[in-house]
């Protein structure tokens, strides 16, 4: 990203064709032109192993905890709106709870609404998946085993602008996690996600 | 906390060892059937090996993607390169006639072959892409002679397990395995876009190795040695890449 911060939409690109769009950032590489007039320092060769090793650690624990959510049954049971809340209606109502700034009632203390539940799915179910493709398509030993990977995603550099977007809505999904477990009780909420058992007197922080 | 019980810290701790053995068998067998590539030693050592040995199993045989003719790039980059040498510069004065392509290590026949005997032997041209690490791409027409047209020439010894290449350029040097080295796709290539393979692009002579990234595909080859080890080719880690931080194995 920071060696190339220009991004194509197609199959190729390169500092000879028009990019999609630029990141407001300086290069490390000498041959971008930038406009910053000033060339960041390459640090390309660790962050690559670490992330291709931070890869296989997504994907070996996304399998583990993907087997283990549909053994246990959590998907069904904790993540799967409720038989009574597949409505427009009910996520309506949510968010308007949310502007109100109601506090969750008893059941919900317990348990994911529907929007916490509707946006865990998105991000097991379509981001994390969609991060693995997009960054398999742009292997080009794994393109040549399976070459619908990155034809499919409209070619290596549409799946190159997917990649970044798509960690960009990780990154977010993160963000808004981290601040919603912060406002509902930072101690009580991390208790809560290390042993699996929420305590009896939860307290609202 | 009764459900950190004595039972269940015995039974962790027995499928802890039982995966630290499965790891242990895992290494010899990996070991064995050369899935551990040069540089799978560190703190990255585990996630380059990982996806080496994956890539292995999975993508021996499998061909790059070519292209149709009409989405070669009409505007192709190309990374410069240091400042020819006198040498290169000598045998481009004298169109690069005397280019010799050097042939050695565990082969049957060594041999040194100039531009033009590497074009008579057989001609391979295929359109794919070109992808560099920093991101981005261009796609050309490569014309030249698979690599393992040469191997079979100098009879290759059937011990060799890496063929080590090396640039007209001091310090620049890389290597692939016997299945890169010998798979269809993998050129010596002379031409590129029906002429002659333009010296920005690495001409006269370019190892072409379209299954990884770019920088496998070293420019001005001039030497190429078979191995069955690593170990004695520079810090041992198979290329300069790893020496400067980026790993060997770039099928990504």
């Amino acid at each position: 990203m920071i060696s190339h911060p220009r991004f194509y939409w197609g199959e190729t690109g390169n500092v000879n064709t028009r990019p999609l769009f630029t990141l407001p950032i300086p290069a490390s590489r000498a041959t971008v032109p930038t406009g910053y007039g000033y060339v960041m320092p390459d640090q390309n060769g660790w962050s690559r192993y670490l992330h291709f090793e931070a890869a296989w650690a997504l994907v070996l624990t996304g399998l583990v905890y993907g087997i283990a959510g549909v053994w246990t049954g959590h998907f069904r049971k904790n993540l799967i709106p409720e038989r009574g809340s597949r409505s427009w209606r009910a996520y309506r109502e949510r968010i308007a709870r949310y502007l109100r700034r109601a506090p969750p009632d008893a059941r919900e203390a317990r348990s994911y609404n529907v929007l916490q539940r509707t946006a865990y799915l998105a991000a097991i179910f379509i981001l994390f998946p969609m991060m693995i493709w997009t960054g398999l398509a742009l292997s080009p030993a794994f393109d040549s085993a399976v070459p619908a990977a990155v034809n499919w995603l409209g070619g290596r550099q549409s799946a190159r602008s997917l990649h970044l977007f798509v960690s960009w809505a990780l990154v977010l999904f993160l963000a808004v996690h981290v601040t919603m477990v912060a406002i509902s009780g930072f101690r009580s909420r991390m208790r809560a996600m290390i042993t699996g058992r929420a305590t009896e007197t939860e307290e609202r922080a | 906390m009764s459900s950190f019980s004595r039972r269940k810290l015995m039974t962790t701790g027995i499928a802890a060892a039982a995966g630290v053995a499965g790891l242990a068998a895992a290494d010899r067998l990996a070991r064995r059937y050369g899935l551990i590539p040069p540089d799978g030693g560190g703190i990255y050592g585990p996630g380059e090996t990982l996806t080496y040995g994956a890539q292995r199993l999975l993508t021996a045989h499998s061909l790059a993607r070519e292209f149709p003719r009409g989405m070669i790039s009409k505007t192709p980059f190309a990374n410069p390169t240091d400042a020819p040498s006198e040498e290169f510069k000598r045998l481009q004065s004298g169109g690069f006639v005397d280019w010799r392509l050097t042939v050695d290590g565990m082969v049957k026949r060594p041999m040194a072959l100039s531009i033009a005997d590497l074009r008579g032997m057989a001609v391979r041209s295929q359109i794919t892409e070109v992808v560099c690490e920093e991101g981005w791409s261009y796609i050309a027409e490569w014309i030249g002679t698979p690599l393992h047209e040469v191997l079979s020439a100098v009879g290759v010894l059937p011990q060799a397990r890496y063929i080590v290449y090396y640039s007209i350029q001091k310090g620049w040097w890389d290597s692939i395995d016997m299945a890169d080295a010998i798979h269809p796709q993998t050129l010596l290539s002379w031409g590129m876009n029906d002429g002659d393979l333009p010296v920005r692009f690495g001409g006269p002579l370019r190892m072409r190795v379209p299954r990884q990234l770019a920088y496998k595909s070293l420019k001005y080859t001039v030497h190429l040695t078979a191995t069955d080890s690593l170990k004695r080719f520079g810090k041992g880690l198979g290329s300069v890449s790893p020496e400067v931080g980026y790993s060997w194995y770039a099928g990504m």
